[in-house]
């Protein structure tokens, strides 16, 4: 059986496919196009025609996608909704979206603040209102929102009042409703919390329609055995049920991706991971095969969030990054770039444009398009220009580095080849087999992973053995998941001590992976 | 601000709104110098504060009547359950009423007691729900770590009578022998009420105010503020000579972090980051001991500032204020060096906050002596 990775980029889209060995069998890209379906159904249609793999021997289909990151940048397709937070007394002084931008914060039709939430020992702050709550649902029901985002003050320490208000939602509202809860989003921080909240509430149409339109393009093509996934910004896969729940999670699945599939790709466990595409560089540090998370709040479309995402700083960098000389003499590389239109736009194309990629033809490092276009560029106006990019890309893995020593560096993306393998900082550069279609790859070998999350008393049994049993009990989860039993790791361990609590008592939450079987 | 009349004249009327909370929140963080961590809660409650009930009037201390009751607000606990809890909106009421009911008379306006971080933004937040002034001057002219480190120490005050509040509504005034009972009290009783509270302390009159806060510090912010935002909107000038112009700063060193080193102790965050020289700096090499707030600056082995001079770091491309809290290995920052306040410098100021206080085993010299001019300076 095949494992098919799909990647649907803003120039391109990718696709691979790979087979229960994890080698790669065949990857091509095709233009993305605006309603992405037929970008995706050219992909298919393509990658199957090369590899000669027939449909029915596909056994699982994964999808990673920029569509809900668009939408919450673009202000598109997103639902009007309604948003309850837990908390007064507390924070009443905040209201939700304080800080948004107005044309982004129009599509709360509803807002609410109700008594109730914890301390940070997990003492009660208030008890419950539910009578305010369930006015607030009856209104929001009158209006005819479909969604619903709740958040509580400290339920990353106890999540009782957002467990009770989504099931009182759901009474009032009805099963179809579609209920997001802070708690299961983000992570400490009520307002960015929050904040990712109402945007997963606010994605549910738009979850809906990649994840049915993923559905019907390989229905259509024919292929009918495969279990279908989606990318999640983690590295591990969702279902589609999953994904149609928490579509916010997909968020910045490309960058993921890539690191994932350059880490396959070269071998590497930890390494720096430089992604060239057409208009920017990315540069992502990958620490025991995972991407490393971001420490800091993320900003999407404006909106401050914290929920995981990996730590990537981005340049104006890349393979149609327009090159120019000053004035002065000064050689400069971009931030702007031809983009999609580097066929048509680049010297090596037959355009008038010079672009990195004319540099890095001129000076033999790729051999692309026609050369003889670029011959008159002269040779040291060349090195300069690529002592220029070469600048760029060693100051960018210098400010992903955490110490001063040479590390391992991973070249990957379409646009990789306008740089130079000689590079300071990096003990070793690899630029490997396939590295145009790393995003895809790292879809398609994305991990499945299984949650625990439970109150244990350490005075009951002690820290290190209960821990170990409940590692135990995630594996099996991700097991059950589908997840090769020889393969699962642990990737995630949190344990937040509740002070409340008789004796010693911690609210601990595991997470395991593995990689998915070929079934 | 000063017209002709020497600021005898009717100051006009100064409001605090949306567009400014946002470039004070930045340049408090520049005033911080280092400490005072994230104002980003600090800035939402203010905003919320203004967009309910409306702008806040600034008074510059020559404003305020002599025998006026002035109340710097603040907050006390951890920054990570204020960014959990925020605040409910009623403790300032509940501040008023206690203090008011206490000294027998009602506060005429509230201040903030020091720059940087979210103690910058609370004030604002207060003003704006009580309807009262806010006074253009706090007791640092910076950040501090310590509840004694204020220029009102100086004049002999104390914090106590400090009132304190959580959201739920319960509120005390301790009335103490000492700031450090003060201190010990308060924390007892922030820990009791879930880790964040909204406090006043060092309750003054008009007349002290005016002979011991430092001035003009929210107008100061606020220009710093705008300056980092605008800083590359003039043709003529580079960004860097444009912030240093603003922020009347003295350029130290410019360099990328090459190590921090931190280590917690008794709830202080203590360290020292190591600055590789970039630029025209490249070969050389710069520190920065920090508590909290950056204490010293050293440059090739040479201390060219400490406190309670202003050390501040700023990113090389934005200008944005780089906290003790977000320093990371990589990242290009402009070393910069702030006069502190006169008062600051005095024999009993250097003995509160100078560097032989904070452990530092060096005199405190001015600024502008010890780094000769620096790199930079208008």
């Amino acid at each position: 059986m095949y494992k098919l990775g799909i990647d649907v980029g803003g120039t391109n889209t990718d696709a691979v496919l790979i087979d229960e060995n994890l080698h790669v069998a065949a990857d091509i890209k095709y233009p993305t196009s605006v309603d992405i379906y037929d970008g995706i159904l050219g992909a298919l249609k393509e990658v199957l025609k090369i590899s000669g793999i027939r449909r029915e021997e596909i056994g699982q289909a994964m999808l990673g996608t920029t569509q809900c990151t668009n939408a919450i940048v673009e202000r598109k397709n997103l639902a009007p909704i309604g948003i309850l937070r837990i908390g007064a007394p507390a924070t009443l002084s905040i209201p939700p979206m304080v800080d948004w931008a107005e044309d982004i914060s129009r599509i709360a039709e509803g807002i609410a603040i109700v008594g109730g939430g914890f301390e940070y020992d997990g003492k009660e702050l208030a008890p419950f209102d539910r009578e305010s709550a369930a006015q607030f649902f009856r209104k929001m029901k009158e209006k005819g929102v479909k969604s619903i985002a709740i958040s509580c003050v400290f339920s990353t320490v106890r999540n009782e009042h957002e467990l009770e208000a989504a099931e009182l939602c759901r009474e009032i509202m009805g099963g179809d409703v579609h209920i997001s809860i802070s708690s299961e989003i983000g992570s400490m921080g009520l307002i960015e919390r929050e904040n990712a909240t109402v945007l997963n509430a606010a994605l549910w149409k738009v979850a809906e329609q990649f994840t049915e339109g993923f559905a019907k393009s390989l229905a259509e093509e024919g292929i009918v055995n495969a279990d279908i996934y989606l990318s999640q910004n983690d590295g591990t896969l969702m279902t589609m049920e999953h994904a149609r729940k928490y579509p916010i999670l997909t968020v910045a699945c490309g960058p993921t991706n890539s690191i994932r599939g350059a880490s396959y790709l070269s071998g590497l466990k930890d390494a720096i991971v430089v992604d060239v595409g057409g208009t920017t560089t990315d540069f992502g540090v990958i620490q025991n095969s995972f991407p490393r998370e971001s420490s800091v709040a993320v900003t999407i479309g404006g909106v401050r969030t914290n929920f995981r995402m990996p730590d990537i700083i981005s340049i104006g960098l890349g393979g149609g990054s327009i090159v120019r000389e000053k004035e002065n003499g000064e050689i400069t590389v971009g931030p702007d770039s031809v983009g999609y239109e580097i066929t048509k736009k680049a010297l090596v194309f037959g355009g008038d444009v010079m672009t990195a990629t004319d540099i890095a033809v001129r000076l033999h490092m790729a051999e692309l398009g026609d050369a003889s276009r670029v011959e008159n560029i002269p040779q040291a106006f060349a090195e300069r220009a690529m002592e220029v990019i070469r600048q760029m890309v060693e100051e960018g893995i210098d400010t992903m580095k955490v110490t001063n020593a040479d590390c391992e560096v991973a070249l990957v993306g379409g646009g990789s080849i306008i740089l130079p393998e000689n590079i300071k900082g990096a003990s070793t550069v690899k630029k490997p087999e396939h590295f145009g279609c790393a995003n895809a790859i790292g879809s398609a070998i994305s991990k499945v992973s299984g949650t625990l999350e439970k109150l244990i008393n350490y005075d009951e049994t002690p820290r290190d053995e209960v821990l170990a049993q409940a590692k135990e009990e995630a594996k099996e989860l991700a097991a059950a998941a589908g997840a090769v039993p020889g393969t699962i790791e642990i990737i995630e361990v949190e344990d937040v001590p509740l002070a409340y609590y008789q004796g010693n008592t911690s609210r601990v939450k595991i997470k395991a992976a593995g990689e998915l079987g070929t079934g | 601000m000063t017209g002709p009349l020497g600021g005898k004249e009717k100051l006009e009327v100064r409001k605090l709104g949306v567009h400014e909370i946002e470039d004070i929140a930045l340049g408090a963080a520049l005033l911080g110098a280092g400490g005072g961590g994230d104002p980003y809660v600090g800035k939402l409650v203010a905003l919320g504060a203004v967009k309910e009930c409306g702008d806040v009037t600034l008074l510059s201390p020559d404003e305020v009547p002599d025998d006026a009751l002035i109340v710097p607000i603040a907050m006390m606990g951890a920054p990570t359950v204020l960014a959990e809890k925020g605040i409910g909106g009623k403790e300032y009421q509940t501040l008023f009423e206690m203090v008011s009911r206490f000294f027998g008379k009602d506060i005429y306006a509230f201040m903030p007691i020091e720059a940087g971080g979210v103690n910058s933004m609370l004030p604002i937040a207060a003003s704006a729900r009580l309807n009262l002034p806010l006074v253009d001057a706090d007791g640092m002219g910076r950040a501090f770590p310590e509840l004694q480190m204020v220029t009102f120490t100086m004049g002999g005050m104390s914090a106590s009578p400090m009132a304190l509040t959580d959201e739920k509504g319960n509120s005390v005034i301790f009335e103490t022998i000492t700031n450090k009972w003060t201190e010990e009290l308060a924390r007892a009783v922030t820990m009791s009420c879930g880790g964040a509270v909204s406090v006043s302390l060092y309750p003054m009159t008009g007349a002290k105010l005016k002979e011991y806060a430092v001035r003009d510090i929210v107008t100061r912010s606020q220009k710093l503020g705008e300056a980092i935002r605008t800083v590359k909107s003039n043709p003529n000038k580079s960004p860097e000579d444009h912030f240093l112009e603003a922020a009347e700063g003295y350029k130290l060193f410019k360099g990328k972090i090459a190590d921090v080193l931190r280590e917690t102790r008794a709830g202080f965050n203590f360290g020292k980051v190591i600055l590789e020289g970039i630029g025209e700096c490249k070969g050389k090499s710069a520190y920065v001991e920090f508590q909290n707030e950056n204490l010293v600056a050293s440059v090739e082995g040479t201390i060219v500032a400490t406190t309670p001079d202003l050390i501040c770091l700023v990113d090389t491309e934005t200008f944005v204020p780089v906290t003790t809290d977000a320093l990371k290995y990589g990242k290009r920052v402009l070393l910069l060096g702030l006069k502190c306040h006169e008062k600051w410098r005095s024999e009993e100021g250097i003995k509160l906050v100078g560097p032989r206080y904070f452990g530092c085993n060096t005199d405190y010299i001015p600024l502008e002596d010890r780094c000769k001019g620096g790199l930079y300076h208008v």
